[in-house]
């Protein structure tokens, strides 16, 4: 009995313990899960966004911060919730399996078709007409958000297009000149071969293979000589990589490595390791945008002057992604409102570009990376008046690229990118560090595997 | 003595048809360790069974799809692939990671000084954390001026490409893998070593047997049970490889896909689906549970 009854009293303490716990612990502090009722007492709607640069960023995230006390205090119903990070698409469905996917949300040029499909997103067209910038973007971007029936769910913001990044400082070493840059496959591997012969484990022309990476770099080297990814047969997609110019990009790649052997014996490499080779001074070229500048100087402690941008060997057509921001299919139509509000004051607003560039410029960042405009007409002129009296590169570094971009056709990503950059990532490893890789056979197995992920395209 | 047994009876009778309120403070106790159980063990492993028959976008309602997440995976041509590269990387990882901590643990359990010493070094890996221990390794295999290479090229040997080369990939992942885990094992096997009568090798000693016929007739048949245990387990963590070829390799790689870097490129990368990897890691489930019974089935009833 006395076993008993001291037992039920443990056992009493442990509930009485644990129940006060509970007590202690804050009431409603859930975040994002508190403001999901749209529209509080006082008819203030809270909006979630993302984007907000972490702490490490203190410039942007100060422009940031600036930026959301200047929209409140313009809209006096809209208070903003920031919240830090991007598009993640490994945290993505989580976030919104658990509701903590925010309002209004970052994408890559990438994910909008998938997003769209799988019902992800909330449609904004019928409010499309309160954002007055929006009919001049360009409407090859606006598509990118855009599902059947050319019903819109997002904003683009930011484009880019690839080129050839280059170390002026190895090429004048090399004896190459700096200020032309190769303009076919064949001179990369000219140059790169020079440059590696420079030895101090100094690579020529360096590329990835992992994390989506390889496939994304293999896309622009095939575009760059007129190929394909996938093209639309009917109203269904198939792969469409795998003939004479898919093989040639990889048989160009594979006799850099092991003929040549200018591309280093490290491979698997993906985005940040080239970025810290090139700032480190050990690698000559590799494909990529020119917002990899500004990267290399402020995280990888690079210089400016050393880098150089010509356009995409070959020219046939160059890569153009990008970045813009989606709506979680969950936000009420006021949400969708005010969320369309904050866009068209923070990043789609030709108006505040000048003012912008200019406090930009004064905190020594850097203005004028040579990007194509996402606007037509009379906002892309203010664009590049602000650019002009703003701008502080050394746009001379810059000239080739800036010289070919009207010449080369922009090509945009193809659908479900993110996931056939990773079926054709293997592709890139295997004739970077297989020296017998057979480039049909990986090209066939890719093609199979695209089509499958193709076949779901709706 | 009678009014005692019959007591002694009558709560015996009372007690036994009643177990459950009987021993309801028991149940008490264990409700919540129950209830937590249920909660983040039992609940997220039925969910995920059911989501292996499922498609969800979450934002939706779930769609049955019956057994289409299944047809999938048997048509993906890495399915095979992933299944191949995890026997071999198990048979690898047995080879070396399931006798190498036998024979240390003999070693240093014959050691007379600094016993106690090698004992914590061999422990030591075990307590690094799995991918410190990953981005450890791929300093030393960094085919350009990783460890391994420089000391190759100071030797005027052949440089090797270690994870990167098709014929090496497998054997330096399993490498990593024996050298971060062997500890536990080497010390089970050292904790049973020392159980061992010491008797016994006295009496073999004084038959005459030597060093191999003391290891072969008494260390072997006396750690059987310890040596059987930890095979099934080594098997069972194996055969669930994920961190080094995921670090080492990425998940593109056809030569280093095991089973588990499959599910998580069903689900992050490459098909984006969680129905799929659902499937996948059910069959997972499935194998290694059937594989468990069938050993358990062979080798219990011999024990007893």
């Amino acid at each position: 009995m006395n076993t008993r009854t001291s037992g039920w009293m443990a056992l009493a303490s442990i509930v009485v313990l644990t129940g006060c716990t509970g007590c202690n612990r804050p009431q409603g502090g859930g975040g994002a899960g508190q403001e999901k009722g749209a529209g509080g007492e006082s008819g203030t709607i809270t909006l979630t966004v993302n984007a907000l640069p972490p702490p490490t960023e203190a410039f942007e995230r100060q422009v940031f911060l600036d930026d959301v006390k200047a929209f409140e205090a313009q809209n006096p119903n809209i208070k903003i919730d920031a919240h830090e990070g991007k598009m993640d698409p490994r945290t993505f469905t989580t976030k919104l399996a658990g509701g903590q996917l925010e309002d209004v949300f970052y994408v890559y040029f990438t994910d909008p078709p998938n997003l769209i499909a799988k019902k992800q997103v909330a449609e904004i067209t019928p409010y499309l007409d309160t954002i007055p910038a929006a009919k001049h973007l360009r409407p090859e971007l606006l598509e990118v958000f855009s599902g059947l029936g050319g019903k819109v769910y997002g904003l683009p913001w930011k484009n880019y297009s690839m080129g050839l990044l280059y170390n002026r400082t190895l090429f004048a070493k090399a004896g190459l000149d700096p200020n032309v840059p190769p303009k076919t496959w064949a001179d990369v591997r000219t140059c790169a071969k020079k440059i590696a012969a420079l030895g101090d484990g100094i690579v020529g022309y360096g590329d990835y293979s992992k994390s989506n990476t390889g496939g994304w770099h293999f896309t622009a080297e095939i575009y760059s000589l007129g190929g394909e990814i996938a093209v639309k047969d009917g109203e269904t997609w198939r792969a469409a990589f795998n003939d004479e110019r898919g093989k040639q990009v990889l048989q160009q790649l594979k006799d850099m490595r092991w003929t040549d052997n200018s591309m280093g014996a490290r491979q698997f490499l993906e985005w940040a390791d080239l970025l810290q080779m090139m700032a480190a001074g050990k690698l000559g070229m590799y494909i990529a945008t020119s917002d990899n500048v500004p990267v290399l100087v402020s995280q990888f402690k690079g210089n400016y002057d050393e880098y150089g941008l010509g356009p995409i060997p070959g020219g046939k057509a160059t890569l153009a992604g990008g970045e813009g921001f989606m709506f979680n299919a969950k936000a009420s139509p006021e949400k969708i409102k005010a969320g369309l509000k904050w866009l068209a004051f923070k990043y789609d607003n030709p108006d505040r570009l000048g003012e912008q560039y200019q406090r930009e410029a004064e905190a020594k960042q850097p203005v004028g990376l040579p990007e194509p405009a996402i606007w037509t007409g009379e906002p892309r002129q203010k664009l590049e008046n602000a650019l002009r009296e703003h701008g502080n590169l050394p746009a001379q570094n810059y000239a080739p690229f800036r010289a070919a971009t009207g010449g080369v056709p922009l090509k945009l990503e193809p659908p479900l990118a993110q996931r056939i950059y990773a079926v054709l990532d293997t592709a890139m490893a295997k004739v970077l560090t297989d020296p017998n890789a057979d480039i049909g056979a990986l090209l066939e197995g890719a093609e199979k595997q695209a089509n499958t992920i193709l076949a779901t395209v709706k | 003595m009678t009014a005692t047994s019959i007591r002694g009876g009558r709560r015996r009778r009372r007690r036994t048809p009643d177990p459950i309120s009987d021993q309801a403070m028991a149940y008490a106790f264990m409700a919540p360790a129950i209830a937590c159980f249920a909660l983040f063990s039992w609940y997220p492993l039925v969910r995920g069974v059911i989501l292996g028959f499922q498609r969800v976008d979450f934002v939706t309602e779930p769609e049955w799809v019956g057994l289409d997440n299944f047809r999938a995976i048997f048509g993906d041509p890495l399915f095979w692939t992933a299944w191949r590269n995890t026997l071999e990387f198990t048979g690898l990882a047995l080879m070396f990671g399931y006798v190498a901590p036998f024979f240390l643990a003999v070693v240093v359990n014959e050691l007379r000084h600094f016993k106690g010493y090698f004992r914590i070094a061999v422990y030591l890996p075990v307590m690094l954390p799995p991918l410190v221990v990953v981005l450890l390794w791929q300093y030393l295999y960094d085919p350009g001026n990783g460890l391994f290479n420089t000391l190759l090229r100071g030797a005027h040997l052949p440089e090797s490409q270690w994870t990167q080369s098709p014929r090496t990939a497998m054997l330096s992942l399993v490498l990593v893998s024996t050298w971060a885990n062997m500890g536990t094992a080497t010390l089970m096997y050292l904790a049973a070593l020392q159980n061992i009568p010491g008797e016994l090798y006295e009496a073999a000693e004084l038959e005459g047997a030597n060093v191999w016929q003391r290891l072969r007739h008494v260390t072997l048949p006396q750690m059987r049970f310890i040596l059987l245990v930890l095979l099934m387990l080594q098997i069972v963590a194996t055969m669930q490889v994920f961190i080094e070829p995921f670090q080492l390799t990425g998940t593109t790689n056809p030569d280093t896909i095991t089973v588990m870097v499959l599910i998580y490129r069903y689900a992050f990368t490459v098909n984006h689906d969680f129905g799929m990897a659902a499937a996948m890691s059910v069959l997972l489930f499935l194998v290694l549970g059937a594989f468990s019974a069938a050993y358990l089935r062979l080798t219990w009833p011999n024990d007893r």
